[in-house]
């Protein structure tokens, strides 16, 4: 009879107990992985340290002159500048909403090449096809689209002055796949010159220019160069690195990386307390055995370890049944959703190796007191309590 | 019957008495009860405050004209044409001889949020000269009212209190061009606090839309002559491709846009954590059954029925929950309630509001803990009810 064994039969002696904590335990790391990656998906973009972009100073909804793009494109520091445009797309209603962006494919390529790795023949019949569109896999797979189809796309903007309606219809050419972290998620995109050709209002403006310097360090004189170029005329311009837009972006909503490390507080606190006063009482009842198997010659240091090795596998069981119960919860979210933006990834890569910390936490705070109460107590004190 | 209620008064007081002896274990389950609570009321009291802002925008009598499927005002196209033909419709308010009406353009300006220190959209409104009139409640606090045809602007209280860079008195330069901030108003419990008025007719100039509306607000007569007005706007091809809706219900919609979300967030973290807080307080009621399980048995010997060891329990749970839940309750007014704060709202510019526990949501949070109470004490309980006296004390 190993340690192990003795520590899986105290945990399960009172099965309803130990189930309930599990419970609790499962809930709290559930609450725990679902908000972290809600979180992430709303900061984790992966910005290239060297990527700016350049927005009208007034808000990133005012478009910039045309020319802005070519100034910019020409400027000492920066290496490569491409332009985009928000579409106000939707697929057949209106709450399909699509992050459709109206681009320059060869300069766009440039710019984001790193999330764009296609192959050739994709790439090129992206960029040879005026009405040619790319979208992100799993927006293709939302609405069960397959390559070479037509789609009509809507906008809640621009009216298409060839129809004299709010359609347009592009040929999805290919997908792009998206890792965690990539730009794309979710994108759709379409040629800027066969959107600026068809609108019928704010022809040659661009909704934003994002560029590369041709290194971080440049940042800062670049930004003031460019925005010290466009002072003063009617475009004013903002020139800002890619994680600072990023952040005031998702801040625009709240401050949600504080909402979430509340919430999730609030859920351990409370489980902290349930858990270890649960542990407490378990190890309390068993005074009279600890007596038992002192005096049967277990040293205390054993002691010590089974009651803390029995808390540790509690919180990794919960910690894990909770995490897995998450990655299940959002991909299920994922399937039901049909549409309300980007499905949430669940985040493996911040998730699980901060849950495990967590759970060697919470195993140790729990356990700690009442390992050290049987560690210390004397056999005769153990006889002695009722 | 009577002899029954003084057995579960007996039992409930002996309960709550040794409830010191299981501190520990029951402040822990008090305590998850008030975090769960807490959660809970944090995001139902941030939709509350929110909706309320948003709904209580609208009036009964203003109809508002917004292109047909724009989701938000930004998106839509109301031309000069239409404009005149709206504002000779039928029940059409008038004020020395002119109709109250209001061709508007929304425009975004970036403000800086003063929680975070980064930039938000501000929404930036062109009103016409009867803008002010057809909007009640609104007030001017400081300053004035802008002049026509000037680069003024006055700005909401929201917005003063949440975003820097419109402080009365300052002048911004936008497109080229120095406004003057001239004046603050209060618009109390509205969203028009967390916007900036200025003349739309040199908004449109300035911000390069010449004669661009997006849409019109004409005051009616009476709230009674809405369904007239928009049965009369009807049959105008001229306003096809108008949607033309009261204020009110307007808002309406918009308000249950911006806090959906919210609402299914607080459900379902308030959801969990209750499952997370039962499983604790079930743990806490069996083991006060089974601390007990000695006098109980002895009491069921001397003619206490099961029923009373059964509501005696029940009774515990329930007073553990309501006290969890009562101070989940103090802390969220302490914390949060009356607390203002800005968030996207479904326009795509922000909405300033006060978080707002309302009774509404008092009664929500009550019912959550009496149900994690309920439910914590009726296993519990029957287990209680079941102890056999004689195997108990056997056992001991």
């Amino acid at each position: 009879m190993n340690d192990l064994m003795l520590m899986r039969k105290n945990m399960w002696r009172k099965p309803v107990r130990t189930s309930l904590l599990l419970i609790s335990i499962l809930i709290a790391f559930l609450i725990f992985s679902v908000m972290l990656s809600f979180n992430a998906a709303f900061t984790n973009f992966r910005a290239l340290p060297n990527r700016m972009v350049t927005l009208s100073k007034i808000n990133f909804t005012e478009p910039l002159p045309i020319a802005h793009f070519d100034r910019i494109s020409h400027m000492d520091g920066v290496l490569a500048a491409t332009h985009m445009n928000w579409f106000g797309g939707y697929y057949r209603e209106p709450r399909n909403f699509l992050p459709v962006f109206a681009i320059d494919p060869p300069s766009y390529f440039r710019v984001y090449s790193e999330d764009l790795r296609l192959p050739a023949s994709v790439r090129d019949a992206f960029f040879r096809e005026r009405t040619a569109m790319l979208v992100a896999e799993p927006v293709a797979r939302q609405y069960g689209w397959h390559v070479g189809q037509r789609i009509p796309l809507n906008s809640n903007i621009f009216t298409n002055s060839a129809t004299g309606n709010h359609t347009w219809e592009f040929t999805l050419v290919g997908t792009i796949p998206t890792p965690e972290g990539s730009s794309q998620t979710g994108s759709v995109l379409i040629h800027y010159d066969y959107f600026n050709e068809t609108i019928t209002f704010g022809r040659d403006r661009v909704g934003w220019v994002p560029f590369l310097t041709t290194s971080a360090q440049l940042n800062d004189r670049v930004s003031h160069a460019i925005d010290t170029r466009f002072a003063n005329s009617a475009d004013e311009t903002s020139t800002s690195d890619e994680a600072t837009f990023n952040k005031a972006f998702t801040e625009q909503i709240g401050p949600i990386a504080l909402i979430v490390t509340l919430v999730v507080s609030a859920a351990f606190v409370a489980i902290l307390l349930i858990v270890g006063t649960t542990m407490a009482l378990a190890v309390r009842e068993r005074t009279k055995e600890v007596g038992v198997m002192k005096t049967l010659g277990f040293s205390s240091g054993r002691i010590l370890r089974m009651v803390l090795g029995e808390s540790l596998l509690l919180a990794f069981i919960g910690a894990a049944l909770g995490m897995g119960a998450g990655a299940g919860l959002l991909l299920l979210l994922a399937q039901i959703s049909g549409g309300n933006g980007p499905p949430i990834h669940f985040a493996w890569g911040t998730v699980v190796p901060f849950g495990a910390l967590i759970a060697l936490a919470l195993g140790l705070v729990t356990g700690l007191p009442p390992a050290l109460g049987a560690y210390r107590m004397r056999v005769v004190d153990a006889f002695a309590t009722r | 019957m009577a002899s029954l209620f003084n057995q579960i008064g007996a039992i409930t007081s002996m309960n709550v008495r040794s409830i010191p002896q299981r501190a520990a274990m029951s402040i822990a389950s008090v305590v998850a009860v008030a975090l769960t609570i807490t959660v809970l009321l944090f995001f139902l009291a941030l939709s509350s405050g929110l909706g309320e802002t948003v709904r209580g925008s609208g009036s009964d009598d203003v109809v508002l004209a917004i292109r047909e499927g724009s989701n938000a005002e930004l998106n839509s196209v109301v031309t000069r044409d239409q404009l005149a033909i709206l504002a000779s419709g039928p029940n059409v308010a008038h004020q020395s001889g002119a109709p109250i009406a209001s061709g508007e353009l929304l425009v975004i300006v970036d403000g800086i949020k003063r929680s975070s220190g980064t930039k938000a959209n501000v929404s930036f409104r062109g009103i016409g000269q009867e803008g002010l009139t057809l909007r009640h409640g609104v007030h001017i606090t400081q300053g004035r009212m802008f002049h026509p045809g000037t680069n003024e602007i006055v700005v909401g209280a929201g917005v003063m209190r949440e975003f820097s860079g419109f402080e009365f008195n300052r002048t911004i330069r936008l497109r080229g061009t120095n406004w003057q901030i001239v004046g603050v108003f209060e618009a109390p419990g509205t969203l028009f606090e967390s916007e900036l008025w200025a003349d739309v007719a040199v908004t449109q100039s300035l911000f390069n839309r010449p004669n661009v509306f997006q849409t019109m607000r004409i005051q009616l007569t009476s709230p009674a002559a809405v369904a007239g007005y928009t049965q009369w706007a009807s049959h105008d091809a001229r306003l096809s491709g108008l949607e033309i809706i009261s204020e009110r219900r307007y808002y309406a919609r918009q308000a249950a846009q911006s806090t959906q979300g919210f609402i299914i967030v607080a459900f379902a973290l308030g959801l969990f954590m209750a499952i997370g807080t039962l499983s604790g307080a079930l743990n806490t009621m069996y083991s006060s059954v089974a601390a007990r399980s000695a006098e109980i048995a002895t009491l069921r010997i001397i003619g206490f029925s099961g029923w009373a060891a059964f509501f005696g329990t029940m009774a515990e749970a329930l007073m553990l929950c309501i006290a969890g839940g009562i101070l989940g309750i103090i802390i969220s007014f302490i914390a949060f309630n009356g607390r203002s704060a800005a968030t996207l709202g479904s326009g795509f510019t922000q909405l300033v509001f006060r978080f707002q526990i309302s009774p509404g949501i008092i009664i929500a949070a009550i019912i959550v803990a009496i149900l994690i109470g309920f439910f914590g004490g009726l296993l519990p309980g029957i287990r209680a009810a079941r102890i056999r006296p004689q195997l108990e004390l056997a056992a001991q």
